[in-house]
């Protein structure tokens, strides 16, 4: 995961930098924060794969000459198919109408919603239903 | 139901290449609302912008009727302003960004990197279900008694108020673009964990397509930019409805502010729209050449480049405030021109000495190039505070943004016809495809190279009428032509569709493509791939087509492995 | 370029480097300047105030460059589809990277970028230079008309929509303007002075406009701010000095009254643009 690390890591020092020189010399607050933030969050996967990076063995696809055969085995778990994610978001969007139509919207929006995220989370722990 | 992948070959296949499993699945309706299969998701993210860009297309065409006389009446001046409101928030937030990083990406990324799915299927389609239901809400405004939202794509406060837009339309327009922005940053965690964690064996970084690369790059600026805008909306929603005085002078607020906070994301924005028409447009241009990428390790310099200064310029939208830094963004800004330029040259050098054929995908791309030139160099003026100071919001910026679009659009189109036969196994017909690109193509210069001139000529933008100012009657009559003539060529594109529909069946690899996906049947089955080559290079499947043309990349070694050239594994 | 008054403060070693980079590109912008006749104008006008001229052939510079370089490319493009056009079947050769080229075309674009960034803060300085002088207009904007008033004197001017208030002002003259809106954000555009600035509430912009034409130019509001954007009509008045301070005399509060309740008083709700009425105070 080096490159990873260092594309993400090269991005945050470029936004540390900018947002120096811009916070110094401007006299404006909000864009100085905004890249200090932009900095945070690619320093956070960033230094996360550079320490990782380190200590683990390049995975099959880090080898530039590894096989396919290499890559044999669980690849990971990609649920089929799943009533979760059109309930989550029709939860999401009563929620968003409550912002505008009244809040008692929020009653069968936060209902889905709740509904969606327990169901997810058993769905994937227990491997889901057909 | 979970899939765990492991040695799927041991399971007995079915006569017509499905995996057991399938059969047994939802079908129809429930297996729309239930899938979480990328090229499902993908199809439907392509389709629905699709059916957005008409939308927009058709706001667009009542624009351009309006501003046909200098004291047009087809719409009221209210009307009007929601007009060019729903067209601008439509087209860039309903269409060119979700068409972009969700419609295409969502299907070619897995392929062209050797996955069975995206990382997160289940969130993907979460995303999907965002981005319908934000299009529904932000739409919605037209059916409410004060219209739907017409301030302007860009809402700018105090405008934004709820003292000086009252009503529902603005709420549903703020409500729809959290749901969408929500859906947009799903995608961009989806996409950056796929691309991090998701590849085949042998695909390094350095070896992926550029249009994976501008991918992960795009989905990087997604997650640094989109949540910034929905922060700012939360606030004005809150401005609008709980007493705060955020942007509001009178509590003590800063309506600048929700310039500052707007464009910090509006900036990044515009690369995010752009960069994966950047990707298609160099695969096309590669493959249409007969040629492998030139400047490779380039153009992912350039595209991080212009990631990293992108989030560096946002107030060049605010230069006439008269309280933005200027030279800072002024430099910031010039310097994107400089990735960019690296990026024309590299597709030039890509051509170079080449074997160029002409398809309708090719001669899209190469209708990107051209019109993208022509709108980046315009953006080179806005650049510089004292010329951005007299185009400023006038028909000039117009101008340069819809070049610059409309460079995507082109692009999108040969990403349609390039990959279209990949998806559902059926090729587009030529000729109809070359029809529709000249009436685009010219309908696009058409349209924009009057606007450059009224726009020095003094006309602003986001005006109903121009009473005082008859002589620009002519030039705005030229520019809707154009306008015609790029609707003409959307219809062109739907009667493509339906005349070629299951006609031309397209085969693994109609154009002879170099990519990963190229390797895999058209459409691609059950998590992608039955087979997959020995990858040593960015263009696995070429190399396994033509060794005898292969190409070393940078610091390859000559190394074939423990496989002779052309061997394939299944897949794991 | 001369500056009228030098900085209160004395020269800085930052005016000094300004001053001697103003005279390398000095030199080739009067080049284009020189050769104004023979540049294209590439759309622009040179305008009617001192530094609308040197946006002006800021502007030539820029469209020379994106002319030149635009149209090298656009050859470029041509020539590659023309002569590397498909001829037959074969594979051509591979080839995928020329560091020097790629160095070159990283490395020129640069300098070139540079270059228009010196350009423009040469001319950027001269725009927003903002010396003491003694005509002051307040210039407040509101939806969907104008508003300005001349502080010391009583001379005020307002007017909506199709009214088109005239804002007068001497010729050769540095006039220092106080920018602001009651209400939402306004543009004050001006097309023949080169030049725009935000009206944003509670903030004053200030900012110097030198006419060197008398004449009467058009202005209107670019910033989008509701109903009747599209007709925030104003005028610019460009008069000799001497016009100037009789028009100023001319004022009394009491017409000074008068004037803004007639403005007032006629309000604009229909597409057709109203007679001109006797817009308030230009006699």
């Amino acid at each position: 995961m080096k490159v990873e690390a260092k594309m993400l890591l090269g991005l945050g020092l470029f936004f540390g930098i900018m947002c120096a020189v811009y916070w110094n010399w401007s006299l404006e607050n909000a864009g100085g924060v905004m890249m200090f933030a932009g900095m945070l969050l690619c320093f956070l996967p960033g230094s996360y794969y550079y320490f990782w990076s380190r200590r683990m063995k390049a995975r099959p696809e880090d080898d530039p000459n590894a096989t396919q055969a290499s890559g044999a085995g669980v690849v990971g778990s990609f649920p089929g198919t799943s009533i979760w994610p059109f309930t989550l978001g029709m939860g999401a969007f009563m929620v968003v109408l409550a912002l505008v139509f009244g809040i008692w919207f929020l009653i069968p929006g936060l209902g889905l919603v709740a509904w969606a995220l327990l169901g997810g989370t058993a769905e994937g722990r227990r491997g889901g239903k057909v | 139901m979970t899939d765990v992948l492991e040695h799927p070959l041991d399971v007995p296949e079915h006569g017509d290449g499905h995996l057991h499993d399938e059969h047994h699945g939802p079908s129809g309706l429930l297996k729309w609302i239930t899938t979480t299969d990328h090229k499902i998701i993908g199809l439907s993210y392509t389709v629905t912008s699709v059916i957005m860009l008409v939308i927009g297309g058709l706001f667009a065409e009542i624009i351009r009727a309006q501003l046909a006389t200098p004291n047009g009446t087809l719409v009221s001046l209210s009307q009007y302003n929601e007009l060019f409101t729903m067209h601008g928030s439509v087209m860039i937030y309903l269409f060119a960004g979700p068409f972009a990083f969700a419609g295409l990406a969502n299907i070619i990324v897995p392929i062209q990197i050797g996955a069975p799915d995206m990382a997160f299927p289940r969130l993907n389609a979460l995303s999907y279900w965002l981005y319908l239901t934000g299009s529904i809400t932000m739409l919605a405004g037209f059916f409410t008694a004060g219209g739907a939202a017409n301030f302007g794509w860009v809402a700018y406060a105090p405008l934004s108020n709820s003292i000086n837009t009252p009503g529902a339309g603005a709420d549903l327009w703020i409500g729809g673009l959290l749901l969408t922005g929500f859906s947009a940053i799903f995608t961009g965690v989806n996409l950056c964990a796929t691309i991090f964690y998701l590849r085949a064996p042998g695909m390094t970084m350095f070896r992926m397509p550029i249009f994976t690369w501008n991918m992960l790059v795009t989905g990087i600026l997604i997650l640094l930019a989109f949540p910034v805008l929905t922060a700012g909306l939360i606030m004005l929603y809150c401005d609008r409805h709980f007493g705060t005085h955020i942007y509001s002078v009178a509590g003590g607020g800063v309506p600048v502010l929700w310039q500052h906070i707007f464009w910090f994301w509006g900036h990044p924005e515009v690369y995010i729209l752009a960069l994966p028409f950047f990707g298609m447009v160099t695969e096309i241009i590669a493959v249409f050449s007969r040629k492998p990428v030139f400047g490779y390790k380039g153009m992912i310099f350039a595209t991080l480049s212009i990631a990293a200064l992108s989030l560096g310029v946002w107030a060049h939208h605010m230069f006439t405030t008269g309280v933005v830094l200027l030279p800072f963004f002024s430099i910031m800004s010039l310097l994107i021109a400089v990735p960019t330029g690296i990026k024309i040259f590299n597709w030039i050098g890509t051509m170079w000495r080449g074997e160029v054929w002409f398809s309708t995908a090719m001669l899209m791309a190469l209708g990107f190039l051209v019109t993208f030139l022509i709108g980046g160099l315009t953006g080179i003026y806005l650049a510089s505070p004292p010329l951005d100071f007299f185009t400023h919001d006038t028909y000039f910026v117009v101008a340069h943004f819809h070049s610059v679009v409309m460079a995507l659009v082109l692009g999108g189109m040969g990403g349609l016809y390039y990959w279209g036969p990949k998806i559902t196994g059926y090729l587009l017909n030529e000729r109809i495809g070359k029809a529709q690109f000249w009436f685009l193509f010219i309908g696009t210069q058409v349209f924009t190279l009057p606007q450059y001139l009224l726009g020095l000529d003094g006309m602003p933008r986001r005006i109903a009428v121009y009473p005082r100012d008859p002589q620009w009657k002519m030039l705005n009559d030229w520019s809707s032509i154009g306008a015609a003539m790029i609707g003409l060529s959307t219809l062109l594109f739907v009667v493509n569709v339906a005349v070629s529909w299951k006609k031309y069946p397209a085969g693994d690899n109609p154009w002879d493509a170099q990519t990963l996906e190229w390797f895999t049947t058209s459409p691609p089955p059950h998590h992608n791939f039955y087979r997959l080559p020995q990858i040593r290079s960015e263009r696995p499947t070429w190399d396994y087509n033509h060794p005898e043309h292969r190409s070393l990349a940078h610091g390859d070694h000559d190394d074939h492995g423990a496989q002779a050239p052309g061997e394939t594994v299944p897949a794991p | 370029m001369e500056i009228s008054t030098l900085p209160p403060q004395g020269v800085t070693t930052r005016t000094r480097r300004w001053r001697r980079l103003r005279k390398v590109v000095a030199l080739p912008l009067a080049a284009l300047a020189l050769a104004g006749c023979t540049v294209p104008s590439f759309g622009a006008k040179q305008g009617a105030t001192k530094t609308s001229r040197s946006t002006y052939h800021l502007w030539q510079g820029f469209s020379l460059g994106a002319a030149i370089i635009g149209g090298f490319v656009i050859l470029l493009i041509l020539y590659a589809v023309i002569r590397y056009r498909r001829k037959g079947d074969n594979i051509p050769r591979q080839s995928q990277y020329h560091l020097p080229l790629e160095m070159l075309y990283t490395v020129v674009p640069i300098i070139i970028v540079f270059g228009l960034f010196v350009a423009t803060i040469v001319v950027e300085n001269q725009v927003v230079a903002d010396p003491k002088t003694n005509v002051t207009i307040n210039v407040n904007a509101f939806q969907w008309g104008w508003k300005f008033s001349y502080p010391g004197t009583s001379a005020v001017v307002v007017g909506q929509t199709t009214q088109a208030p005239e804002m007068v002002m001497p010729v050769n003259t540095d006039v220092h303007i106080n920018l602001t809106s009651t209400d939402v954000i306004h543009g004050f555009y001006v097309k023949e002075f080169n030049f725009s600035r935000y009206a944003l509430p509670g903030i004053r912009n200030q900012f110097t406009l030198h006419a060197v034409q008398t004449g009467t130019f058009f202005g209107q509001c670019t910033q989008l701010c509701g109903l009747y954007h599209s007709l925030m009509y104003f005028k610019v008045k460009v008069v000799s000095p001497s016009q100037y301070a009789t028009w100023i005399a001319g004022f009394t509060d009491a017409t000074t009254a008068q004037a803004a309740s007639k403005a007032t008083s006629q309000q604009t709700s229909s597409l057709v643009p109203s007679k001109s009425t006797a817009s308030s105070g230009a006699n």
